[in-house]
């Protein structure tokens, strides 16, 4: 298909444009209503050209917030969601490539059973085991911190598959050569295995912080205090108003504000990220 | 420098399976010596329990005087070349290099000497800032030998080191390994299952089967004298010629050997011609193939006699004396070319 025709890419182009216009209309749509007065939004009469508000909106939601239903600057939500999805990914990574490491690496009694016990959590996602899981973070104390919004979250069978899976990959000998070496486990770790795994923590970063940064179930049940909630529990709270009009503007605002980290993570990643998910580096 | 001895070492596997039946061997200081056989006869097993890389289940391990069975391959002063060289692929050729030296605490002077020095000897100075991914196949080969000598080990441990190689270079490979072990005068064990390559480098031939030694010696004592049936057939290309001495035909000396004696005679002792000389044996064969490969030709041909119809022969011939295809030829040795071996495979006293 190196043949070059005029109109020939027409149509696939076209398919492509109607597909991005579905996808980022609604995006723009955000953008747009962000930046423009409450009332006109409330009257349906919303320009589909940015307003001349923008400064104002984002400097009330970042920093003042709403006046009615959630009192918190979202700027602190950001700050508690970034935290979680920060921790979550990081925790979850540190943890899963270790467990992996003992799995494929170590002989201990019942190995494969430990195995299969990590394995088997992967059917029982938060959502499944929601009760126990809030009981045990509400008689530990956990409510309201940022503990109890990470760490139940943490222990992920997911990752220690994976890891698992690309242990196994790594040659035996250069566990051999690294032995050789003078190099006991935690040189073997730290220098060769740690350094091989860089492409896949990478891509686990990226699926993680976003996994971290989208939980709403969890952090809706464990925190309920103002200044402790995630962004995406604060845009929740923002358009549910008892008596007040809602205030469109800073709703979508905080949206926009709440696409941004990911976005970011995927970009600054997405290099790294890519490589993770289709070659191994040996 | 060290000698190594391995005293009636056994392996088995945690399913029962006997991978190493007692090997008892000694490798002088300074040696080379080669273990050679099949795939599946135990070399690399053995060569991973000198090394460390594998338990000895029973029997001793012994370099340079000391007992290692217990000992982290580390601590064993042993340097391994591996099949597939085994480089860190992250890490810089030079890193490569000075990886294990960091590990044992050298001081960065002498580090920065050791891999320089080793490689200048090796050639691949240039090379020390790339990564592995960066180097042609013969390039790692030379990095993982400079992985090895750096360490300055008492012994070099080779894993079937050139068989990922072309075959061009793993000749000229070949000689290098033997050069450089001549001038670093380090005792080394190498693993092939290539019997030319064992053949040209080793001082000491072990030839292994099924987990047992089957002859130890130098490589033209082995190759003149194979203890079995099995060493005849394995070492020398093309393999000896091996038949029941009952298909010899009638002949003096035949008629006295025990029953179900094996008589082998090597493909460069048949020669052309009709008459056997006195004692010896004579065959008459009809031509089904022909290798010409330049200055000789090997022939393939099937025993036309009554006592030994249907046996195949290989016979090298000097290229302007080959037979045509189909034709029918004899060929005859005389009786210091044969080997006599009992029905037990053994050879039988000359």
């Amino acid at each position: 298909m190196v043949e070059r025709r005029r109109f020939g890419n027409l149509i696939p182009h076209l398919i492509l444009w109607v597909g991005i216009a579905l996808v980022a209309f609604p995006v723009y749509l955000a953008f747009v209503a962000s930046t423009q007065d409450n009332a006109a939004i409330a009257n349906g009469q919303m320009s589909l050209l940015p307003g001349d508000l923008f400064f104002e909106t984002y400097y009330k939601t970042l920093f003042v917030g709403t006046s009615g239903s959630t009192r918190e600057p979202v700027g602190t939500m950001l700050f508690n969601s970034f935290v979680m999805a920060m921790a979550i990914a990081v925790g979850k990574i540190a943890i899963s490539i270790l467990s992996a490491y003992a799995i494929v690496y170590f002989r201990f009694r019942f190995r494969m059973a430990v195995f299969w016990l990590i394995f088997i959590t992967l059917m029982l996602p938060v959502e499944v085991r929601i009760y126990p899981t809030y009981k045990i973070a509400a008689d530990l104390n956990l409510l309201d911190s940022y503990s109890g919004l990470t760490l139940p979250l943490i222990a992920s069978a997911t990752a220690t598959l994976l890891f698992r899976q690309f242990f196994m990959t790594v040659p035996d000998e250069l566990l051999e050569a690294s032995r050789i070496d003078g190099a006991g486990p935690v040189r073997f770790f730290k220098d060769t295995l740690l350094p091989l795994s860089r492409t896949n923590i990478a891509a686990l970063f990226v699926i993680l912080f976003i996994y971290g940064w989208n939980q709403y179930l969890w952090p809706l049940l464990i925190t309920t205090r103002d200044d402790m909630q995630t962004i995406q529990i604060g845009i929740r709270k923002m358009i549910t108003t008892s008596d007040a009009l809602t205030e469109w503007p800073v709703v979508m605002a905080t949206a926009v504000l709440a696409m941004l980290p990911p976005v970011a993570v995927v970009v600054v990643m997405q290099k790294l990220f890519v490589r993770g998910l289709v070659e191994t580096e040996k | 420098m060290a000698d190594v001895t391995l005293r009636d070492v056994r392996k088995t596997y945690a399913g029962g399976v006997e991978a190493i039946k007692g090997v008892s061997l000694k490798v002088a200081d300074g040696a080379f010596c080669v273990l050679v056989g099949p795939s599946g006869c135990g070399k690399s097993t053995l060569l991973r329990m000198i090394a460390g890389l594998e338990t000895v289940t029973s029997g001793e391990v012994d370099i340079g005087g000391r007992v290692v069975n217990a000992v982290e391959p580390a601590a064993r002063d042993i340097a391994m070349v591996f099949q597939n060289y085994a480089l860190y692929p992250h890490m810089s050729v030079y890193n490569n290099m000075a990886y294990g030296l960091r590990n044992r605490g050298l001081a960065r002077a002498e580090i920065e000497a050791r891999v320089h020095e080793a490689a200048q000897i090796l050639e691949i100075e240039a090379l020390l800032a790339r990564k592995p991914k960066q180097l042609s196949g013969g390039q790692r080969q030379r990095v993982a030998m400079g992985r090895a000598i750096v360490r300055h080990p008492k012994v070099f441990l080779f894993d079937e080191p050139l068989s990922n190689l072309d075959a061009k270079l793993r000749i000229a490979m070949r000689v290098e390994i033997r050069k450089l072990q001549r001038r670093l005068k380090t005792t080394a064990v190498y693993v092939t299952h290539d019997q030319l390559e064992a053949m040209t480098l080793a001082d000491l031939l072990v030839v292994m089967n099924g987990g047992e030694v089957e002859q130890i010696g130098a490589p033209l004592e082995v190759y003149q004298k194979p203890a079995t049936t099995f060493v005849a057939a394995f070492i020398g290309a093309p393999p000896m010629n091996l038949m029941p001495a009952a298909h010899a035909g009638p002949n003096g000396w035949a008629d006295s050997l025990p029953p179900g004696a094996v008589v082998g005679v090597r493909p460069e002792d048949l020669m052309l011609g009709q008459d056997a000389p006195a004692g010896g044996l004579r065959l008459p064969l009809t031509v089904e193939a022909v290798e010409h490969i330049g200055a000789e030709s090997f022939v393939y041909g099937k025993v036309s006699s009554k006592a030994a119809a249907g046996d195949d022969v290989i016979v090298r011939v000097a290229a302007d004396a080959t037979p045509a295809l189909g034709t029918s030829v004899a060929v005859t040795a005389s009786r210091d070319k044969l080997h006599l071996f009992g029905a037990d495979g053994r050879r039988l006293a000359d």
